[in-house]
């Protein structure tokens, strides 16, 4: 692939803290890019020589298991060098600030730090102490989850999208339910943004405890508190996970309860428009966001959410850091599938169509 | 040695009697002339004040110079010595120390660090021990020392309780109480002002309400107690609507309300910078706007800093594990006389002779410049255009919000008791 194949940049920004960074033509990259490497993924060897000689860091400051090792394993098979910082294991232990941290790990000489962080706008943060560094947001409090974001995009235009089509022009007007625990989801933020972004149409479903205190400036169609009401013109059902403190009596009286009311139990999913698919980020806690044979039926597509999270991140990594190691090292072969190479070619046609869809 | 002799000349003084050109003579820390042409006596050291405003030092009510405690972030000499560079003649420290401030010792301790800085500092005490809002503070024994305002500041009092009992207490020593006001139940996690900003951000947010419902309850307990209470940075539309409301039921009450309240709104956080970080939080504009109303149309009787030093290693962190607060002694009056479009004289009566009839400090500060007075001088350049920079700052830490801001407005000399002790922008101790 040449240094022209991409355009004049890989994305529109140096670094992926938000969704918002991308804008339609940005998401529009990496879902071409993604399926570029969708392809790579079914080879016998799964591995690129995109990013030989680069360095991906991660820095996971919160409990994670499938966020940093589908981050690792897409660094990996894009032929990175992967360092991984958790809590457990840095000097953050022995008193050592964050920022103190993060100025070592940008001596190391990383290109990419991935940072996940209970605290939101911590990857802002890390992003003006350490200007050398591309920082990928891979969740900060409640903030954003890019990456889970378009996953689900990527997944959606997977089960609706025809070969050969705009990859976004399914989501032209497309009704997408997100329900549970938005006020305290980064996963719900980032999944507005790109529906938004690329003309679909949210409603937000959930109790008034569990939305924004304002939803003042969201790209939303609707609000709704009945699940029930929503349901049947839904084509994407999102779910959120509610976290267990959050069950406690707090914010909603009880898991029965809110399970009851805003869970999609078997009952609710036999009433789903026939077409439409359920997403859930994971962990699922089967039993109360959604029932447990209803996380297994077909139209769920929770486990595609996973396998496409890998490629979404090898194409956000790519298109952050691969532009100069194409250009550091010479034309380089990366993937010659028929479909990888329209993908580029749409990406890179300029007009993005997404844009005149929504 | 003989009395050091100050002239303060070419200026036009402008004090709670009205404005005049005229030359300041001091001699013994007191004022001995105020007029035009006036002589100076040869051992005289002159000031000019060509083109500048000659008026009543400036008078903080809320100043955290952080000492003893946590001298990474202030001592009370390096606070003193910010607060003249920024025309202050006397600041009331706050109480918030560790120890805090709910003893005679305390008292004392303060005291002895304040002796010889550039700048007066009343020492508030707290209303109750340990600042844990249960039992009272020794009140009447701090009141004999001088101590004149007491607070919690930092939280506020919660139990409706604790505050009658204090305000009645109060009430009977003649000093006044200082409320923090926020609801600690409704403002618990919140790291800004909850609204679009913080659920699009997705930060816990410190509602509006959380500082309203004290606002209303503590006037019911002033109604009911008739004690004196001064309500600190208020910084939402409807706790002013309640203060005004109060103020015209002729309630013995006054509020202040801090710089970065009329300049900054929480939109400010989009970067999640915890230099940005304060409490009460910033608000949004319609807030900002009653701020601004409530100093033009005399609701709000002070300007205060709240300044709030915090060292870089305490802000460079996530923004949820930052502690709240901003430095403002030196920036205060350049952003009023930058940014309200109020009289210079009701800007001066809001930073100096207002604050200091609350603080008990009137008239040493905050009175006339006239013949007999005491010595207490800012003199300000209005069109002085600066620009601020964090690293040129007196005090310790450097967790200004306005750092690259254009003001216009600069102190010129500051005179303490009589003695010069910042000439030319300069400290001079």
């Amino acid at each position: 692939m040449t240094h022209d194949d991409l355009g004049p940049a890989g994305l529109p920004s140096r670094h992926l803290l938000a969704v918002d960074d991308l804008g339609v033509e940005g998401i529009a990259r990496v879902l071409a890019v993604a399926d570029s490497f969708a392809e790579v993924g079914r080879r016998a060897n799964p591995k690129v020589p995109a990013l030989r000689g680069r360095t991906v860091a991660t820095l996971f400051l919160e409990d994670s298991t499938r966020t940093r090792l589908s981050f690792e394993t897409a660094a990996k098979r894009l032929s990175a060098d992967v360092l991984s910082f958790s809590a457990g294991s840095s000097s953050l232990n022995k008193g050592e600030s964050l920022r103190d941290t993060v100025a070592t790990i940008e001596a190391m000489g990383v290109d990419a730090l991935v940072v996940r962080h209970r605290s939101s706008g911590t990857p802002h943060r890390v992003a003006a102490w350490a200007p050398g560094l591309a920082v990928v947001n891979a969740g900060d409090g409640w903030h954003q989850h890019p990456t889970q974001a378009l996953a689900d995009l990527y997944t959606v235009a997977g089960a609706l999208g025809r070969p050969g089509d705009d990859p976004l022009a399914c989501f032209a007007g497309l009704p997408v339910a997100v329900v549970g625990d938005v006020r305290h989801s980064r996963v719900a933020r980032s999944l507005v943004a790109a529906y938004a972004a690329v003309g679909a149409r949210v409603t937000l479903v959930a109790p008034p405890t569990l939305l924004p205190p304002s939803l003042e400036g969201w790209p939303v169609a609707g609000v709704s508190h009945d699940l029930d009401a929503t349901l049947a013109g839904a084509r994407v059902v999102s779910l959120l996970r509610l976290q267990a403190e959050r069950g406690s009596g707090a914010y909603v009286p009880s898991l029965r309860e809110y399970t009851a009311r805003w869970g999609l139990t078997a009952e609710r999913a036999a009433r789903l428009d026939p077409a439409a698919l359920v997403l859930h980020p994971g962990p699922v806690v089967r039993g109360v966001e959604v029932a447990s044979d209803v996380a297994d039926l077909p139209c769920a597509l929770i486990g595609d959410q996973v396998r496409n999270g890998l490629v979404v991140r090898m194409a956000v990594l790519f298109l952050l850091l691969g532009h100069d190691a194409v250009a550091d090292t010479g034309p380089t072969r990366l993937a010659a599938a028929p479909s990888a190479r329209r993908g580029r070619q749409e990406a890179a046609a300029g007009a993005p169509r997404g844009a005149a869809d929504a | 040695m003989r009395d050091p002799v100050v002239v303060v000349r070419g200026g036009t003084v402008l004090d709670a009697t009205g404005e005049r050109q005229a030359d300041v003579v001091v001699e013994g820390g007191r004022v001995v002339a105020v007029e035009e042409g006036a002589a100076v006596p040869r051992r005289a050291t002159v000031l000019d004040a060509g083109g500048c405003v000659v008026a009543p030092g400036l008078v903080d009510l809320h100043s955290h110079l952080r000492q003893p405690g946590a001298e990474e972030s202030e001592t009370v000499e390096s606070g003193a010595r910010a607060a003249a560079l920024g025309g202050y003649t006397a600041v009331v420290a706050m109480p918030n120390t560790d120890p805090p401030v709910d003893s005679a010792s305390v008292v004392r301790d303060v005291r002895s660090l304040a002796r010889g800085v550039p700048c007066h500092v009343a020492v508030a005490g707290a209303i109750t021990v340990g600042r844990a809002g249960e039992r009272l503070a020794p009140m009447a024994e701090l009141a004999a020392l001088g101590v004149r305002i007491f607070t919690d500041d930092g939280a506020g009092v919660q139990s409706a309780s604790v505050m009658r009992r204090a305000l009645e207490y109060a009430r009977g020593l003649g000093v006044t109480l200082a409320q923090h006001c926020e609801e600690a139940t409704l403002a618990a996690g919140g790291v800004m002002h909850e609204g679009a900003v913080s659920s699009r951000l997705g930060l816990a947010g410190v509602p509006a309400l959380a500082e309203e419902l004290m606002v209303v309850r503590d006037l019911a307990l002033v109604r009911e107690t008739g004690a004196r209470l001064h309500l600190l940075h208020l910084s939402t539309a409807a706790a002013l609507a309640a203060l005004s409301d109060a103020k015209r039921a002729g309630l013995p009450v006054t509020a202040e309300v801090t710089p970065h309240h009329f300049t900054l709104t929480d939109a400010a956080l989009v970067g999640f910078d915890p230099v940005f970080k304060v409490n009460p939080p910033l608000r949004p504009a319609s807030d900002v706007a009653a701020v601004r109303a409530a100093l033009a149309d005399g609701t709000a009787d002070a300007i205060a800093t709240d300044h709030a030093p915090h060292p870089p290693e305490a802000k460079d962190r996530p923004l949820d594990e930052a502690p709240p607060g901003m430095l403002g002694l030196e920036t205060a009056l350049a952003l009023a006389l930058t940014e309200l479009e109020v009289p210079l004289s009701r800007v001066l009566a809001l930073l100096s002779w207002q604050p200091a009839a609350i603080a008990g400090l009137a008239p040493d500060h905050g009175g006339p410049v006239a013949p007999g007075a005491a010595a207490n001088l800012c003199v300000l350049d209005p069109d002085h255009p600066w620009v601020v920079d964090p690293a040129s700052s007196a005090s310790r830490s450097r967790n200004t919000p306005y750092a690259g801001r254009r003001l216009r407005a600069k102190v010129r000399h500051t005179v303490l008791a009589g003695e010069p002790v910042v000439v030319d922008g300069e400290a001079q101790r």
